[in-house]
This record gives C-alpha cells, structure tokens and sequence, in this order.
C-alpha cells in the first residue's frame, strides 16, 4: 500500500532526470517577426548559448538575452553564428529573443542551443568520496571527449546545411534567370526585325516619319 | 499515511522542477514547428506542458479542462508519423525509419471561448543519447557505476558513427545534386548558343529577302 506512491515517486524522478537542462531547437523566424523563449535559472548557474542562421536572406539574426530585472546582457546585431557564456546573476526567467524585424520579406531558419548548468552526472557516479580509479578518470575523459566530438558534429551538419539550402537557393535563382534571358533573347530577336523593317517600309510609321 | 502524503508532497515539488525546462508563449490557434535533423533508428523523446494565462491574476493557470495540445510529426518525405491531440501535458516519443529532417509541430485544438488568450509552452525536445534515461537502465540491468559509464561511452560512440552515415549519405547526394546541375548548365549553355545563332541566322535571311523584295540591294 505504502510501495505505490513510493513506486510513483521513483518514476517521477526517474523521469525528471531525463529533463537535463540542455536543449536543442531549430525554428523558423517569419519576416518582420520576432520569436522568444524563456529559461527560468537560479542564481550563480553558469548557461551558454549558440546560435546559427541555417538559411534565410542574408543569414543574419539580431540576438538579444535579457535578465529577469529587464538588464541586457547580451546583444548583437545581424549576426550569422555566435555563441555568448554567462552566469545568473540573480534567479528568474531570462529572456532570448531572436529578431527578423529587420527583414522585411526574408524568413528565416535559426538554430539554437541553450546550456544552463554543468551536466547532469550519471546516477550513483560522484556520490562515494573516494579517489576515482585510472580507468574512472579515463572513462570520465573519453566521455568529455566524446561530448566535443559530437558538438563539432553538430557544428558541421549545421554548415551543411547551410551550404545546402544556399545551393538550392541558388539554383533556383539561376534557373528563373535563365528563363528569362531566353525570353528576352527570343524577343529581342523579333522585335529587331520588325523595327528593321519598319525603316524600309513605304508607309510612314513611328520611325520614319522625321 | 504520513509517507504517502510525504510522497505525493514530493511527485508535486518534482512535477513543478518539470516546468524549468525551456518555455515560449503562442496565441491560441498559433501553430508552432520545430525541426529536428537526425540520422534514421533515432529517438527523439518530446516532453512539453501547456499553461493558459489567466487575465484575472495576470498569471498562468495550470490545469484549463478542454483544451489539447494537437501534434504532429513529419518525416523527411513529408509523411505524417505522428497527429494527435495530445493533453495539456505529456511526453512524446518516436523513432526516426528515414534520415532527414523531420518537424515536429504543436498547436492547440482551439475554442472559440479561448480564443486570443495566450498559451504558456514548456518545451523540451531530447535527440539520440540524450533520450536514453541511464538512472532507469542502471536500475533495470543492475549494471554498476562504471558498467554504466561504458554503456553511455557506448551509445554516444554509437550516436556519433550513425551522425557521420548520414553526413556521408548526406555529401554523396549533395555532390550528385551538384554534378548534375554541372550537367545541366553545359547542356542549356549549348542551347542557348544554338538559340543565337539560329535566330542570327533567321535574321539575315529575313531581312535579305525583305530588301530584296524592296529593290533596295
């Protein structure tokens, strides 16, 4: 009878340390429009975070972090990619903002990352006090290593597809060009000859009325 | 009993910390998307919860009775994998069959009674390793502490090999794309020359017999 909640409790948790408070969005910013998001943090946590401009106009976003007193810690203009560290200064909702209101026609999509705290460490690993073994140190070791590797990853699948939705833009931009430059030869064509002739004819037109 | 109020004490106190995950506001109606690039066998676990503002009190109330969240989940084929109307709360989970780009997108099943209020959308959205819950594969697999640490090496190491598939899969097919519009743009290059000089040619013997015709020449 006791064991249920208990049970529930231990779920619960279970659950919640899934929550790490490290999280990943790729969004799409409408033109002329500006999208929020809100991270409540305590006092002294350190948080970072990063952004990049996958597609859109001239890739450039204005980036703004604000803390829960309405104090700008962190603002930029037209940025393609960056990334800014800081620490709480007092608990609250902290406030990201990312503006398009520049762009009038361009819509965009960004990535962003937002780290707050240090990792959440395995369950069991660091609780006992003694000296870790080499083979601790070492997993601990590969394991940050292993953390780098996969956010350079992150890194050049995001230039990927930046390259990616560049080249597809652009191919369609040089196909509608050259559509039309055919269009304007063909016509251009026609209308040379007609103007031509316009010159020679006997009735008096446009051109040789002078 | 005092442990099961002790307990339920707790669930409420951890059910609150749920909500310091990342959260935005939408009007009601608004439809909001996200997109997620992952290789294929991928698990992307999503966990949100939905507050309605409340204008009375200016803040947010927790539970409004009638209101979903629907959601929906694309595949890079834009197939639909997922389209739900969902409670205010709750954790989605799916797994990923095609590499690409899927989007996840929520929006909520609106009432003309709400409409125009603002919606309070804690969202957090888990990708690959960070999905996989080690608390719970350490209690399931009696696995100990360094037993455990290999296991999470393990899935990242596995994590990062599936990333660089798709990533080689991924320039295989940009670099097609790309011999192929080569292809192409010789192609429309040579047509359009044969364009030119069939017209140049047209011209002349055009405007020939038209002088001609004229006596001119």
């Amino acid at each position: 009878m006791f064991t249920a909640p208990l049970l529930f409790t231990i779920l619960i948790t279970i659950i919640n340390g899934v929550l790490s408070k490290s999280v990943e969005l790729t969004f799409e910013l409408p033109d002329s429009a500006e999208e929020c998001f809100y991270q409540t943090m305590d006092k002294d946590t350190a948080a970072s975070l990063e952004y990049q401009v996958i597609s859109g106009g001239q890739y450039d976003v204005s980036v703004k972090i604000e803390a829960p007193n309405r104090q700008i810690i962190y603002q930029q203009e037209k940025m393609q990619y960056d990334s800014h560290q800081f620490t709480a200064l007092a608990s609250g909702d902290y406030k990201v903002c990312f503006s398009n209101e520049f762009s009038t026609f361009s819509h965009k999509l960004v990535y962003m990352e937002l780290n707050v705290g240090p990792e959440q460490p395995l369950p069991g690993v660091g609780d006992h006090a003694t000296v870790l073994t080499q083979l601790e140190t070492s997993a601990e070791e590969i394991h940050s290593a292993l953390n780098r590797i996969i956010d350079h990853q992150t890194h050049h699948r995001l230039r990927e597809a930046q390259g990616r939705k560049r080249a597809e833009d652009l191919n369609e931009k040089v196909f509608w060009w050259s559509m039309g430059e055919t269009l304007a030869i063909v016509c251009v064509a026609f209308t040379q000859v007609m103007i031509l002739k316009n010159f020679f004819s006997d009735k008096p037109t446009l051109y040789n009325r002078l | 009993m005092e442990l099961i109020k002790l307990s339920s004490l707790l669930v409420i106190a951890l059910l609150a910390d749920c909500a310091s995950a990342l959260y935005f506001h939408i009007a009601e109606g608004e439809r909001k998307c996200f997109i997620e690039e992952i290789p294929d066998d991928t698990t992307v676990i999503v966990n949100y919860k939905v507050e309605l503002y409340d204008p009375k009190s200016g803040g947010f109330m927790q539970t409004t009775p009638g209101i979903g969240m629907h959601v929906e989940v694309r595949d890079p084929n834009d197939r639909i994998l997922l389209s739900r109307v969902y409670s205010l709360e709750g954790m989605i989970s799916f797994t990923s069959s095609t590499p690409g780009e899927h989007v996840i997108c929520m929006y909520s099943n609106s009432t003309s009674w709400f409409s125009g209020s603002q919606l309070r959308v804690h969202l957090d959205i888990q990708v690959g390793e960070h999905a996989v819950d080690y608390a719970n594969v350490a209690q399931k697999e009696k696995l100990t502490e360094l037993q455990l640490r290999i296991r999470q090496l393990l899935d990242q190491v596995h994590q990062i090999t599936k990333e660089q598939a798709y990533q080689r899969q991924r320039e295989e097919r940009f670099r097609q794309t790309s011999e192929s519009t080569n292809q192409r743009v010789l192609w429309w290059s040579l047509l359009q020359t044969g364009v030119l000089v069939i017209i140049g040619y047209w011209q002349m013997r055009h405007l020939k017999s038209f002088f001609e015709a004229k006596k001119l020449v």
